[in-house]
């Protein structure tokens, strides 16, 4: 069984929103995987970042942690802030709720990740930070002949 | 960076940047914010042709304009939507709130 493993962290700037995005998908190129596959990888990551600085970090400084793991064919990523926490778990994570509607959120966040991702796990303590952890199985390309 | 717009009569275009993220929908906001602000502008087109990326920043963004462009009786439509931006705004249900205009 092949383990490959890649940790990153990075300060909570909106400009390391792209760059954390870009890193990932570089490091699941290895899996091969399609242009719709990197996209969607590419949004989910996207997604985790942008919520620990909006709501983690609420526009302050902070680390944002990522750990991207390959299994066999199957790409896990773990994103981490030690922010203020998610006081409603499963409140904010109902489609179309915000709770900063006057910064133009559209709520749909944690949509994006589970529609993107195979499994998506969150789990967060007030005043401690949060921690979403996510799977994505990369199919196999029929071999060239 | 300045995002680029156009202006046909009371009609905004808007060409969001190759990647549209929280980063970037802010700039894009306040631009168009200030275009409008100025002019008589009713309804703004989104033209996605060179942008790849978009994520749900960019959907709360062209929300936040279909509010303001709803209290002028205008519309918001996009084109130049890609496979990529096709999914996010099906999945969001923005197609619900903008037309298609190509």
């Amino acid at each position: 069984m092949e383990i490959q493993e890649m940790v990153m962290e990075f300060d909570s700037s909106s400009s390391n929103e792209s760059f954390a995005r870009v890193a990932v998908a570089a490091f699941a190129a290895r899996l091969d995987p399609t242009m719709e596959e990197i996209t969607d990888i590419k949004t989910a990551v996207s997604e985790a970042v942008t919520n620990c600085i909006i709501h983690g970090y609420e526009s302050t400084e902070g680390k944002i942690r990522v750990e991207c793991k390959i299994q066999n064919d199957e790409l896990f990523i773990t994103v981490m802030d030690r922010g203020c926490g998610i006081t409603d778990l499963e409140k904010a994570m109902e489609p179309l709720y915000t709770s900063k509607p006057e910064l133009e959120r559209s709520g749909m966040g944690f949509a994006f990740m589970e529609a993107f991702m195979d499994e998506l796990k969150v789990s967060s303590m007030p005043m401690a930070g949060t921690i979403v952890q996510m799977r994505k199985k990369i199919a196999k390309k029929p071999e060239m002949v | 960076m300045e995002p680029d717009y156009k202006v046909i009569e009371d009609t905004l275009i808007v060409y969001p940047p190759q990647e549209l993220d929280h980063h970037t929908a802010f700039a894009v906001k306040q631009y168009s914010e200030e275009i409008i602000r100025k002019g008589m502008i009713r309804n703004i087109i989104f033209d996605f042709s060179n942008t790849t990326f978009m994520d749900s920043s960019g959907v709360g963004m062209i929300m936040g304009r279909y509010r303001l462009i709803q209290e002028k009786s205008g519309y918001i439509g996009v084109r130049g939507v890609s496979a990529a931006i096709h999914r996010i705004l099906e999945l969001s249900g923005l197609y619900k709130l903008v037309k298609v205009c190509e």
